[in-house]
């Protein structure tokens, strides 16, 4: 049981960050607040990735001149990493959209409280 | 042109286009319109042609960059792909097209990045369909959401809110979606749909499997708003402006249906997707209920969009179903209702579009007897469609609730039968319920101004009545158009 715990413990970490987001997404009234929320959630599964290209005794995968198929097992797995280079790109865009629409929200109802908002839409 | 290249060359002119419209259009903002609405007919013209190639059930396989898959990217052109590209792209260059005189009263000064963000978004839908590689359809998911975000802020008042809702709840769905893939990858080490379904036979007992399985249906299912994950759409597509709302409502999650299409009948295959959960029973029953919920919705709103968008979350719940009832007669239904709605919801909401632009609402309760003399066209329009959804012969919206109620039989599942009998009945109701407004009760003043024709300009009046003659073509031909898809079904089912 110890062992299932702690040797998985990049997963429970992951599955914290992923909660903490959801959190912040769910419960926060600021929609500031809620983008960081979001924000943290997308980091949950960069670290996800991450995580499961980790091996122990491995170095960088850079092909060296002369190196051969059968040494592979010694190098990470470069795939997830360079997956999750485009979803960082993604999240930087979808935290961008979403400042600019709070910005816009803000100059129409001088609010980012959600209870607020949906009191001036009344 | 050379023809294997053409399943890359659909996705690349709306990329191109926006190019295009963005350097043009923040120059010279009305040139934002024509060069879209070229840009879309292209892409029409391509994918018509490339439907011809493939409607015989072959496939082309495109690898981009000349990298081999499965370790490259690969697009995949067969039959469903073409059809469903074929298909977005018409009712895309409808909406467009519609969009000239909207586009001056409802986001002046903001066309030229209006129409560049709307090729984005098709950019993004047709690299969806075609893409071969499942981490690649989430990057074009997101390139789909994010436009949708951004052309659904743009509209009335509360449309930034709506939109931001949106974002909050679509990035958190993509976000699974992305996190199943890597449950998937953990076990089967490739990302490519047609290699890892050959490697899931073997590793299928693993429990990481259906973890993804369930990841990805949940994080496509907030983007397709399966019930109960649809709460961003009624919002989304009553705040935007007409030309956003008849751009996305028929298109966005149609898609979505789609690659929940092929992830449960393709990537794993009707035999292996209810191993360890019954996935289909589940998400089945939850269309079953969509549609329901849907309809009752639909018919507690005075607001039309927002009745058409609850109406949206109803039939989004026949193609589920249809997808969820893995046998032959269900996969027709799901595909031709995909066309149907298609066509149907675009209808509608060129209808609401038209509307609005003349009177300045959509309020159902403020329609009477005027609205059919003065736009005997447009209503005429808004009559076909709307018995096409409750699915009355010949019209199309008849033949896919055939198909599927044909499926439900074939699986002797008597208690989606029931819905669909159901909803069809409610779908008269509140369908019913705005054509007896219009055409039944007097109204208020009787003065002459209110019984001229005041038809709208020809560019939206001419896309709404072909869309709507559309509905009875297709309709009509529909014994040809199944028998395209019968290509289409895969194996096995």
């Amino acid at each position: 049981m110890t062992d299932f715990l702690l040797g998985h413990y990049a997963y429970w970490f992951t599955i914290l960050v992923l909660a903490v987001g959801l959190y912040g997404i769910l419960v926060k009234r600021n929609l500031v607040k809620k983008t960081i929320g979001l924000s943290i959630f997308q980091a949950g599964i960069i670290l996800f990735f991450v995580a499961i290209s980790t091996k122990w005794n491995a170095s960088v995968p850079i092909k060296v001149k002369g190196s051969h198929v059968s040494e592979a097992a010694n190098f990470m797995n470069p795939l997830p990493q360079t997956l999750m280079l485009t979803a960082i790109v993604v999240g930087v865009a979808t935290i961008g959209v979403a400042l600019t629409l709070l910005i816009a929200i803000y100059k129409r109802y001088e609010t980012l409280d959600e209870e607020e908002l949906l009191e001036k839409f009344q | 042109m050379i023809v294997s290249d053409l399943p890359v060359l659909i996705p690349l002119t709306f990329l191109v286009s926006a190019l295009v419209v963005t350097l043009f259009g923040f120059w010279k903002e009305r040139w934002g319109y024509p060069l879209a609405v070229l840009g879309t007919l292209l892409a029409v013209c391509l994918s018509l042609y490339g439907f011809f190639q493939v409607m015989d059930g072959s496939m082309m396989r495109y690898e981009v960059g000349g990298w081999a898959p499965p370790v490259g990217i690969e697009f995949v052109y067969d039959t469903l792909s073409a059809f469903i590209v074929l298909v977005i792209n018409s009712v895309a260059l409808i909406a467009l097209i519609h969009s000239r005189v909207v586009g001056k009263t409802e986001f002046p000064g903001k066309r030229g990045g209006y129409y560049a963000v709307a090729m984005l978004l098709m950019f993004g839908f047709n690299g969806m369909v075609i893409t071969g590689d499942l981490f690649n359809l989430y990057v074009f998911l997101e390139i789909s959401s994010l436009s949708s975000y951004a052309l659904i802020a743009i509209g009335d008042k509360k449309a930034p809110f709506a939109a931001f809702r949106y974002l909050l709840i679509g990035t958190v769905g993509g976000s699974l979606y992305l996190l199943g893939i890597g449950f998937l990858y953990v076990v089967t080490g490739t990302l490519n749909i047609i290699d890892m379904s050959a490697m899931l036979p073997q590793v299928i007992d693993n429990s990481a499997v259906i973890g993804g399985l369930i990841l990805m249906v949940l994080g496509i299912g907030i983007k397709a708003a399966l019930f109960p994950l649809h709460g961003w759409l009624p919002d989304s597509y009553t705040h935007a402006s007409s030309t956003s709302s008849a751009l996305i409502a028929p298109i966005g999650t149609k898609v979505a249906a789609y690659v929940v299409l092929r992830i449960m009948l393709y990537l794993f295959g009707d035999q292996l997707v209810d191993i360890g959960l019954p996935v289909t029973s589940i998400v089945g029953a939850l269309a079953a209920l969509g549609i329901l919920y849907g309809s009752i919705m639909a018919m507690a709103q005075s607001e039309l969009k927002k009745m058409l968008a609850y109406s949206s979350v109803s039939q989004i719940g026949y193609v589920i179903m249809g997808i969820s009832l893995s046998n032959p007669f269900g996969f027709i239904g799901a595909v031709l209702h995909i066309l149907n709605h298609a066509l149907m919801k675009g209808t509608l909401f060129l209808v609401a579009g038209n509307l609005r632009e003349r009177e300045g609402h959509t309020n159902i309760l403020k329609f009477d007897e005027s609205y059919r003399k003065k736009y005997p066209w447009t209503m005429a329009a808004f009559t076909t469609a709307a018995l096409s959804m409750v699915g009355i012969p010949p019209m199309a919206g008849f033949f896919s609730k055939w198909y599927l109620a044909l499926g439900t039989i074939q699986n002797s599942n008597w208690l989606l039968l029931a819905v669909i009998l159901i909803s069809s009945l409610l779908n008269a109701v509140y369908f019913f319920r705005v054509l007896e407004k219009v055409y039944m009760r007097s109204s208020a003043s009787e003065s002459t101004s209110d019984t001229e024709r005041q038809e709208v300009v020809p560019s939206m009046l001419w896309t709404t009545t072909i869309a709507a003659a559309a509905l009875i073509i297709v309709g009509l031909f529909n014994a040809s158009i199944v028998a395209v898809i019968q290509h289409m079904i895969p194996a096995g089912l």
